[in-house]
């Protein structure tokens, strides 16, 4: 309450600085992009600078005539009206083709000669590139992949649920915070290469002043130097479906030194995950970490408690696939069973192939949680080995 | 021009069904029209109060009154009500009344199509809505939430509120495309002896060119939208890359219909605004043949742009460079246009009552529209604005001031005609000046909190966009209650006030204001000739 408050003040004296026009009130607004750190950011902040200095002059000019116009040509003050319909003399031809050799000068010179420029350095993201990063984007979450480090992991936001239902104070990253930052060195021109799992999201860091549509099935690239250490946000810029508004973009710009260090935990990290997923998990291993992955990777649709939001999501708690086989006598996934549902999800829905996003460990856990969990009692347990298995027949 | 011996007989020959049987079975233009203003008028509300509920929840960060689903509908809603909902019927409302006053005709060419036209609609607006409200009352996932773009794969992927929209859009788009031949039928046919093309008001033009543009974009959106929807029931693959379709495809189709529509909302207005310009600067309308060819030249161009819409998706750099290039181009017709309207300001005797201030109101904030839309063409600076709120600004500042804006300034210069009282002056001013407050303050903020980095269809944000969402919220509620004046001052006019003459204006010219005010059922039954 303590913040509407003080913002309900804050936007009050913005409205009576406006008719005194005293610039401090003025200090929780922000008027232009942010800082740029790329040199495509560099670039479009200096070709907006310049466009918006002159479109602001245009229409103040014309409104300046207009105004005058106005003024002088009153009836109320006697004015008698003009009848020309149409330019009569030479000299009133140049006043009429005058503004249109401003505009057409404007377009094509002032403005088209930069833009041709910008545009080829925009799409030229192969020249010189010095790493590369696959962005997928799933509904609701950013997956990074470092193809040549082999490192993969999926990003997703950590605000709490309280702080969006206005059941605790709100944090200074509010909404723009995740588990896994992607991590990137400075001064590397990093090649992007984005796709999408199910619907078009939109990869977006206006520091960074690029923009890039993720489209299932096709991909799209982009590319950035990052010129000065940092950590930069953004978001998803593509109606994605409910939760377009809590998908957002963590980037830790590090130095060289820094990136490699990170790079090295990042790697032995996946090398213990893969032996561990080769081991005989414990049933409460596997509930303890199911519930950790269903509360970052399913309870958004299908809720906290299993109950989901029917009829698009169906509830988990009391549902007969969640508590059918999964694997037939070869040990072959059934078709449209539990675990072929949450590995390879369902064509045409929101239900997404989490093959893709978790790993095996973390399918097995978060399938024997589903399965024991709400209320189910399938008192059964999926091992990290079998979907590791499946995984590599393809399944 | 002397009509008065078809005055003397007006309303003789005709038994006129009463009650709701008579708006049912009427063919006549002006009860159609005014049908088609009500209607608009009455989804003006409608879509105008979702967005309220939206401004409300947006006011600070945080989810206070809905949920993101329940915001997704309001704000596809919102889109789709205004653009098919309010502006198109809303200009069709102007043409039906005016264009055979004007023309010197005594009906629409083809009456019961109008008639059938017309009454496609309110069965359309109900087939949008109608998941809305069972979504209300718990039955159903509610409306289509896919935005007004209803962009592939979401739409496809979406509650059956989509198949709804779907079938709504084919009705819409039927209703327009009658609309648009009735139209270019009566002006082809029923101009008044003399009236040669080039003579005609410029409203018909501007009527005209829409109705050729609608005949050429409703029906891709009408297949575009049957794609999605045998994507979504019947197995086809159009817009899935795992069948062989391409998600971008959807993009090209829209926004193919999308862009031209845009002009299908200008040019009625751009065709209106000079009338209402002459007859309050006393002065005759500047460059007639100019502005003909210059609406001509933006109804060729528009539908060659398209994909300026979409230089985030990804396409080559040849591509980006000509719809960069083709779209700066528009700039010219349209300040062909520009420079016409405020050269038949200039040294004219001016006045400023109610009409003239909407339309001037219009002149100025349009242009802005059109300013920035010449730096959202930059296909390399795109990026930044695309999709954020600076877009959102954007195209508020093109369409606001046309289609509501640019309405109203028809609607109270022709109001006396229509309802033979003169408005309430007073009232009018207030209406426009607390619109044009209220807008500025709604949009303003926009342009700054996306350039700060707000993506746009969010039901939450983060915060430092709070204290500029703030003020765009405050400025949203203003610019709703002005249009309650409206409501108020449309009312007061019919119901009584001062005697409105033939000619309700001092400079008003054309063949409309030859007639009685108000302008009696039967209208030029014997052509008046035009010399």
């Amino acid at each position: 309450m303590g913040i509407l408050v003080r913002r309900v003040g804050a936007v009050l004296t913005a409205v009576l600085a406006l008719a005194f026009w005293h610039s401090a009130a003025w200090a929780d607004f922000s008027w232009n992009f942010p800082e740029p750190v790329t040199p495509i950011a560099e670039e479009t902040l200096k070709v907006h600078n310049l466009f918006m200095l002159i479109i602001t002059v245009v229409f103040v000019t014309v409104f300046a005539i207009m105004l005058y116009s106005f003024y002088t040509h009153r009836k109320s003050v006697g004015h008698k009206a003009a009848d020309f319909t149409q330019p009569n003399s030479r000299k009133q031809w140049f006043w009429v083709i005058v503004p249109f050799a401003v505009l057409l000068f404007i377009d094509y010179i002032v403005f088209g000669i930069p833009a041709y420029h910008a545009i080829h350095m925009y799409e030229d993201s192969k020249t010189d590139a010095e790493m590369v990063v696959k962005v997928t984007g799933s509904q609701w979450k950013w997956q990074y992949e470092y193809p040549d480090e082999g490192i993969k992991f999926v990003s997703v936001l950590t605000t709490p649920r309280e702080q969006v239902m206005n059941q605790a104070p709100k944090e200074e990253n509010y909404l723009l915070e995740v588990d896994n930052p992607l991590v990137l060195p400075i001064h590397k021109k990093v090649r992007f290469i984005t796709t999408s799992t199910d619907v078009i999201h939109s990869w977006w860091v206006p520091a960074f002043g690029v923009k890039r549509d993720a489209v299932p099935g096709f991909l799209r690239e982009f590319w950035a130097t990052i010129e000065k250490p940092g950590i930069y946000r953004g978001q998803c810029a593509e109606l994605c479906g409910k939760d377009h508004a809590f998908m957002p973009v963590v980037v830790h710009a590090v130095s060289q030194s820094d990136y490699d260090a990170w790079v090295a935990t990042k790697q032995a990290e996946q090398v213990a995950a893969a032996a561990s997923a080769q081991e005989t998990w414990s049933r409460d291993r596997l509930m303890a970490l199911g519930q950790e992955v269903y509360g970052r990777a399913c309870a958004v649709c299908h809720q906290p408690e299993g109950q989901g939001l029917p009829p698009v999501f169906p509830a988990l708690a009391g549902s007969a696939m969640a508590t059918a086989p999964f694997v037939d006598g070869n040990g072959n996934l059934i078709k449209d069973g539990h675990l072929d549902r949450v590995m390879n999800g369902k064509a045409g829905t929101a239900m997404q192939a989490f093959k893709a996003t978790l790993n095996d460990a973390e399918i097995a856990a978060v399938v024997t949680y589903e399965r024991n969990a709400f209320g189910n009692a399938a008192n059964d347990e999926v091992q990290p080995s079998l979907v590791s298995r499946l995984r590599e027949a393809g399944q | 021009m002397s009509t008065a011996e078809t005055h003397a007989h007006e309303g003789h020959h005709h038994d006129q069904p009463t009650g709701l049987a008579r708006w049912l079975f009427t063919t006549n233009h002006k009860e159609i029209g005014t049908m088609y203003l009500i209607f608009a008028f009455a989804m003006l509300f409608i879509g105008g109060g979702m967005i309220l509920l939206v401004r409300a929840e947006l006011f600070q960060p945080g989810l206070q009154i809905m949920q993101p689903e329940f915001y997704n509908q309001l704000i596809t809603l919102h889109g789709l009500i205004m653009v098919f909902g309010v502006a198109m019927p809303a200009a069709t409302g102007l043409a039906n009344w005016m264009l055979p006053m004007m023309l010197g005709a005594p009906d629409m060419a083809l009456p019961r199509l109008n008639n059938w036209g017309f009454w496609i609609l309110p069965p359309a607006a109900t087939l949008l809505v109608t998941p809305f409200f069972l979504g209300l009352a718990g039955i159903g996932t509610g409306a289509v939430d896919a935005g007004w773009t209803m962009y592939a794969p979401l739409s496809v992927q979406t509650g059956w509120g989509m198949d709804f929209a779907i079938f709504a859009v084919h009705m819409l788009g039927m209703s327009s495309i009658l609309a648009a031949i009735n139209v270019i039928v009566t002006i082809v046919n029923m101009r008044a002896p003399g009236m040669t093309m080039m003579k005609m008001p410029l409203f018909a033009w501007g009527f005209l060119m829409t109705a050729i543009l609608l005949i050429l974009i409703m029906p891709v959106l009408a297949g575009g939208v049957t794609m999605i929807l045998t994507d979504r029931h019947f197995g086809t693959h159009f817009f899935d890359a795992a069948g062989g379709g391409d998600p971008v495809l959807w993009q090209h189709i829209f926004w193919f219909m999308g862009h031209p529509e845009v002009y299908v909302l200008l040019l009625p207005i751009a065709g209106a605004i000079p009338h209402v310009l002459q007859a309050f600067s006393r002065k005759p309308t500047y460059g007639y043949k100019a502005q003909v060819y210059g609406m001509w030249a933006i109804t060729v161009l528009s539908v060659v742009v398209w994909a300026h819409h979409m230089f985030t998706s990804g396409m080559p750099t040849t591509a980006q460079l000509y719809f960069m290039y083709s779209t700066m181009l528009i700039s010219l017709p349209l300040a062909v246009l520009f420079f016409c309207w405020i050269a038949t300001v200039w040294k004219g005797s001016l006045s400023f009552e109610t009409p003239m201030l909407f339309a001037l109101g219009f002149i100025i904030l349009f242009g802005w529209g059109g300013l920035t839309g010449l730096v959202l063409a930059d296909a390399a600076a795109d990026p930044q604005y695309h999709n954020a709120y600076f877009l959102v600004a954007h195209f508020h500042y093109a369409l606001y001031p046309t289609t509501i804006l640019g309405v109203m300034a028809a609607v109270y210069y022709w109001l006396p005609k229509w309802t033979g009282h003169m408005y309430d002056e007073k009232l009018g001013k207030l209406h426009f000046w607390l619109a044009i407050i209220g807008f500025n303050m709604t949009f303003i903020p926009q342009f700054f909190v996306g350039l700060a980095g707000m993506p746009r269809r969010i039901p939450d944000y983060a915060l430092q966009f709070a204290e500029w969402n703030m003020l765009s919220s405050i400025g949203a509620f203003i610019l709703g209650a002005s249009h309650l004046v409206f409501l108020y001052v449309v009312i007061k006019c019919v119901r009584g006030g001062a005697k409105a003459e033939a000619k309700s204006w001092e400079g008003a010219d054309g063949l409309e204001w030859t007639v009685p005010s108000p302008a009696p059922l039967h209208t030029f039954d014997t052509q008046p000739v035009v010399k």
